[in-house]
């Protein structure tokens, strides 16, 4: 310090970056042994060799990776071409989870706006219905779905009972099935982000875009949404996210034929039928692909923010 | 006058929530060209009446013409008014730049046009250097003056000011006051401009309506609604005064008055309406209208005690206790040193300039 400070504020200044440190302990510690252990894990496991039944042979390999990109024949020795299979579910999931995603938003942001524009003491009741869902567990959610949803099921039953339909729709085992189930297991997370933005929106921008000849429409898109972008930013990563890596939705409702990239993965670590370094390789792509889907998201997000300073 | 220079005609307009009654049948008719302002304390209905010209409230008795047109049923974006709002309300994920040509491009003016428009009015408030900035990077004294560049950018024929220096410091109040009085005379638009502030009122409008618990109180201007005020709200609103209840002794037809106060002083009043002996009525004398006088002079004056001397820079604020329990303040100004200043204790008298003392009509 130039201006010659007494030695008593450096020794507060190091006391407090201990006393920072000792309380962000905890936090340091359980991130490091539930997020960072077991990444740093599957990365190791990704490159070892597998053992058949089930586990790992401690040998550097990149089998994992080259069955996951490459195609080399039956027996191994054709000179590689890209393997489409494991190419292909991560294709379809990504759509699968964009389309939920989309769905999401375009019912959750009305459903948020419509929640924080009625009267302060009754949003809280709106919310905990949003919210009821999750107090059962999502398998057996989704497990109902199916029922719901097969063709001998209430729908069916009352599609055809009134007319509407000769015969059920057949909406179980396929893509639309799995939408509908991501669709309706993540909405909320889509819900509360934009709920919170929209509460804390103020109102008189609104009524300024009114003023200055704005219809309704143009206001929503050249004000409102813009100014929660950040919510709309959180809903959109709360639902992706855990769309893409879904297993319960597409393994139960989607069937055999509809796989998403996190039933090729639990696959991989369940039994002796598995291969525990393919698994850990496909969890690394799909982390991959997160964390540049993340970073696109987050840097308009992270411009508007900087502006605003 | 005729009637296609009334900007704003309002007409038996009620505003009601639930059982609550914001504004009481009030009508109003504001013209082309004029500073108006409409004055009270918060509650009033003052920012009620503005937002139903702009069309953030609707009405629920009553009309509202704008230049002889109907608006009052019209939504906010379909009336040719625009709104200084009073946090300003700038779009905070715009620059300046495109919160004030966000009006214009509404108007469906192409982009060229909308941003030499814009750079006008930057220039006319003096922003021109900071059309690409963010609002928050802009203090309040200039983001007050973007909100005002947007509202004007549309050419309305009415703006509407809804207390827009209220979130200013003095100073930078003083200063945005006259700036906006030669902006409204420069553009020759309608501004209508809700206050609590009546220095604010007084300084800058043509007329002024003073309002009071829904209803109008007095409309006027500056000079009227303070040397005429019509009641007690009045009186005691704008400026400073002292209230006495009085009773009539004598009056004449030219409208001098002569009132009894309950402490038995005579009082020599001006009364704007007819009066007759026995009425009982309220009196305002301004405090700068009153001076102090040598104790003995006995000539009509009231003899008192001096209780307090506030000193408050050009003037000096003395309260005199007069017999019965009635207190009176007189202001003088510091620039007179031909007599002592007065100290608490002191035996004083108190005359006041002829029509000092008005009869209010209430």
């Amino acid at each position: 310090m130039a201006g010659g400070a007494p030695g008593g504020v450096e020794v507060r200044a190091t006391t407090y970056a201990g006393v920072r440190n000792r309380l962000l302990a905890p936090s340091w510690i359980v991130l490091g042994t539930v997020v960072l252990a077991p990444v740093a894990m599957m990365l190791v496991y990704s490159f070892l060799t597998k053992e058949f039944r089930g586990g790992v042979i401690w040998q550097f390999s990149l089998e994992a990776y080259d069955q996951f990109f490459f195609d080399r024949g039956l027996f191994g020795d054709d000179p590689p071409r890209i393997e489409w299979t494991y190419i292909g579910i991560f294709w379809r999931s990504i759509w699968q989870a964009a389309l939920a995603t989309l769905l999401s938003l375009a019912i959750g942001f009305p459903t948020a706006y419509f929640i924080a524009t009625r009267p302060a003491n009754t949003r809280a009741i709106w919310l905990f219905l949003v919210t009821i869902p999750y107090w059962v567990n999502l398998l057996i959610r989704t497990v109902s779905m199916k029922f719901l949803l097969r063709d001998e099921g209430p729908l069916n039953n009352f599609l055809v009972g009134i007319g509407l339909l000769d015969t059920p729709l057949g909406i179980v085992n396929t893509n639309l099935a799995v939408q509908i189930g991501l669709f309706y297991s993540y909405l909320p997370f889509m819900v509360l982000p934009i709920y919170a933005a929209v509460e804390r929106y103020n109102f008189a921008l609104s009524e300024a875009a009114a003023d200055l000849y704005a219809s309704k429409w143009v206001t929503l898109r050249r004000v409102v949404i813009p100014a929660v972008r950040p919510g709309i930013i959180a809903g959109c990563i709360l639902v992706f996210v855990p769309s893409l890596g879904a297993f319960l939705a597409p393994d139960l409702l989607g069937g055999a034929k509809n796989f998403m990239i996190g039933s090729l993965i639990e696959e991989q670590f369940k039994g002796s039928a598995g291969n525990w370094p393919f698994g850990a390789a496909a969890s690394m792509v799909l982390l991959t692909m997160v964390l540049v889907i993340l970073i696109f998201l987050a840097r308009p997000n992270a411009r508007a923010g900087q502006g605003r300073a | 006058m005729e009637a296609d220079t009334i900007a704003i005609d309002v007409r038996d307009a009620v505003k009601r929530y639930g059982t609550f009654t914001a504004l009481e049948r009030l009508s109003l008719a504001i013209q082309d060209n004029e500073f108006f302002t409409l004055l009270g304390p918060s509650g009033c209905g003052k920012t009620t009446l503005l937002r139903m010209i702009a069309g953030f409230e609707e009405v629920t008795e009553g009309e509202i013409y704008l230049f002889g047109r109907e608006i009052d049923q019209l939504p906010p974006h379909a009336r040719p008014v625009n709104t200084v709002f009073q946090n300003y309300a700038l779009f905070p994920h715009m620059t300046v730049l495109e919160n004030v040509m966000f009006g214009l491009e509404m108007k469906g003016r192409d982009r060229q046009e909308a941003q030499a428009r814009a750079g006008q009015m930057l220039e006319l408030v003096q922003l021109s250097g900071f059309a690409g900035r963010k609002p928050a990077q802009l203090s309040g004294g200039q983001q007050q003056r973007v909100a005002l560049a947007r509202a004007l950018a549309p050419e309305p024929r009415v703006l509407l000011l809804d207390e827009p220096l209220s979130a200013l410091d003095l100073k930078l109040r003083q200063a945005m006051r006259s700036e906006l009085k030669s902006i409204q005379r420069e553009t020759g638009i309608t501004f209508i401009f809700v206050t609590h502030d009546q220095e604010e009122a007084l300084t800058m409008s043509d007329r002024i309506a003073v309002m009071s618990a829904g209803r109008l109180q007095q409309l006027g201007d500056a000079r009227d609604i303070y040397e005429r005020p019509h009641n007690t709200f009045v009186a005691d609103f704008i400026g400073e005064t002292n209230l006495f209840e009085a009773e009539v002794l004598a009056a004449d037809p030219n409208g001098g008055v002569s009132c009894r106060l309950k402490n038995g002083l005579t009082v020599e009043a001006r009364s704007e309406r007819p009066c007759a002996m026995g009425d009982r009525v309220h009196l305002s004398l301004r405090p700068e209208r009153l001076a102090l006088v040598a104790a003995d002079a006995g000539n009509g004056e009231w003899p008192g005690t001096v209780r307090e001397t506030i000193f408050i820079g050009t003037d000096t604020q003395t309260v005199v206790a007069l017999s019965g329990g009635l207190e009176l303040t007189v202001r003088t100004q510091n620039a007179r040193r031909d007599q002592a200043a007065p100290q608490v204790g002191d035996a004083v008298a108190v005359a006041g300039d002829p029509g000092a003392a008005r009869v209010l009509e209430d």
